[in-house]
């Protein structure tokens, strides 16, 4: 479960890895072979692609292939980024009661920035609506119970950019 | 940004069941498709257009960058409003800002832009933070990922 602070270089990526991650990081292309156009644009086969790609999958390396919403349009227009502030001694345990809950999407401990920022547990909560979000957040305010000290919820109003990962900085 | 298009019942299908799972074979479409009880034609059309109406932002792998010795680091800033649109053009031009998002909160919290930098190593995160501070004259608060509890970013179509 610990996220390690990654400070090293990009030591599992080979150069064939890298050159796979940068021609896919844009998307898969929509043609019947996508994998097979993907092995003639980089000078590899169609079944070298294939493995690594497979192994980039069992590495972690890929966290899935599929599609990724634009949450608005699937109908979460309420985007709540819930924070808390609980004792640092409790945050392992409440960090995991919050993470279970089954509409939080991610839950995470980051550091306070005091004074603007006394919270230390981010957990991300979508809705239709605000009231839905609001309602889910209550939720979360009740099983933390008077271990939260304070707690706050920032809407989304816009997206101003959401392209993801772009490394080999050529685009 | 929202896009009002309808979707069918086959666009939530595809939606639904296709955030993970797409196949690594010769013809990935066609076993998509076969699954989704479609043709590999219907399949590659409709994608196309749900990229088109950004009902999907992207089709393809979806990278954790940690696992390739990389960084994905949450970060703040506080920007006037007098200067909201030129410090927008600013932050999004640098490529390693993956997501961004002007957010608000009923206690008036310290932070109205929230962004998220993806890069090659914790040291070119840093570099570009400093270039993001320096170009803007804004300080940008960093929020390193101390412990991670849970990520799932699948959600059932709603729509």
């Amino acid at each position: 479960m610990r996220a390690p602070a990654a400070a090293e270089a990009n030591s599992s990526l080979d150069a064939v890895d890298r050159a796979l991650v940068i021609a896919t990081q844009g998307g898969l292309p929509l043609v019947p072979q996508p994998y097979e156009r993907l092995a003639e644009a980089l000078g590899y086969s169609a079944e070298e692609v294939m493995r690594r790609l497979q192994s980039l999958l069992e590495r972690g390396i890929i966290r899935r292939i599929g599609v990724v919403p634009n949450h608005y349009a699937i109908g979460y227009t309420a985007n709540g980024m819930s924070v808390w502030d609980v004792p640092d001694e409790q945050i392992d345990e409440f960090g995991g009661k919050v993470g279970a809950l089954d509409f939080v999407t991610h839950c995470y401990q980051r550091p306070r920035r005091l004074p603007d920022w006394p919270y230390n547990l981010f957990a991300m909560v979508h809705g239709s609506s605000r009231g839905e979000v609001l309602a889910k957040v209550a939720i979360i305010a009740n099983l933390l119970g008077s271990a939260c000290r304070a707690h706050d919820v920032l809407f989304s109003t816009r997206i101003l950019k959401k392209t993801g990962l772009r490394i080999g900085g050529s685009d | 940004m929202p896009e009002a298009i309808s979707l069918d019942a086959v666009d939530r299908a595809i939606i639904g069941q296709l955030q993970g799972g797409f196949p690594i074979c010769p013809h990935p479409y066609a076993v998509a498709a076969a699954g989704l009880g479609i043709s590999q034609e219907d399949l590659l059309a409709r994608l196309q257009r749900l990229l088109e109406a950004r009902v999907l932002t992207r089709f393809g792998p979806l990278f954790q960058v940690e696992r390739m010795g990389g960084v994905f680091l949450l970060a703040a800033m506080h920007v006037p409003p007098t200067r909201w649109s030129e410090v927008v053009d600013l932050v999004n031009s640098f490529p390693e800002v993956a997501h961004n998002y002007q957010r608000e909160s009923a206690q008036q919290c310290a932070f109205n832009m929230w962004f998220v930098l993806a890069g090659e190593s914790a040291a070119a995160v840093a570099a570009t933070i400093r270039r993001i501070e320096e170009a803007s004259g804004l300080p940008v608060c960093a929020f390193p990922k101390l412990q991670e509890f849970f990520v799932d970013m699948r959600l059932p179509v709603r729509v």
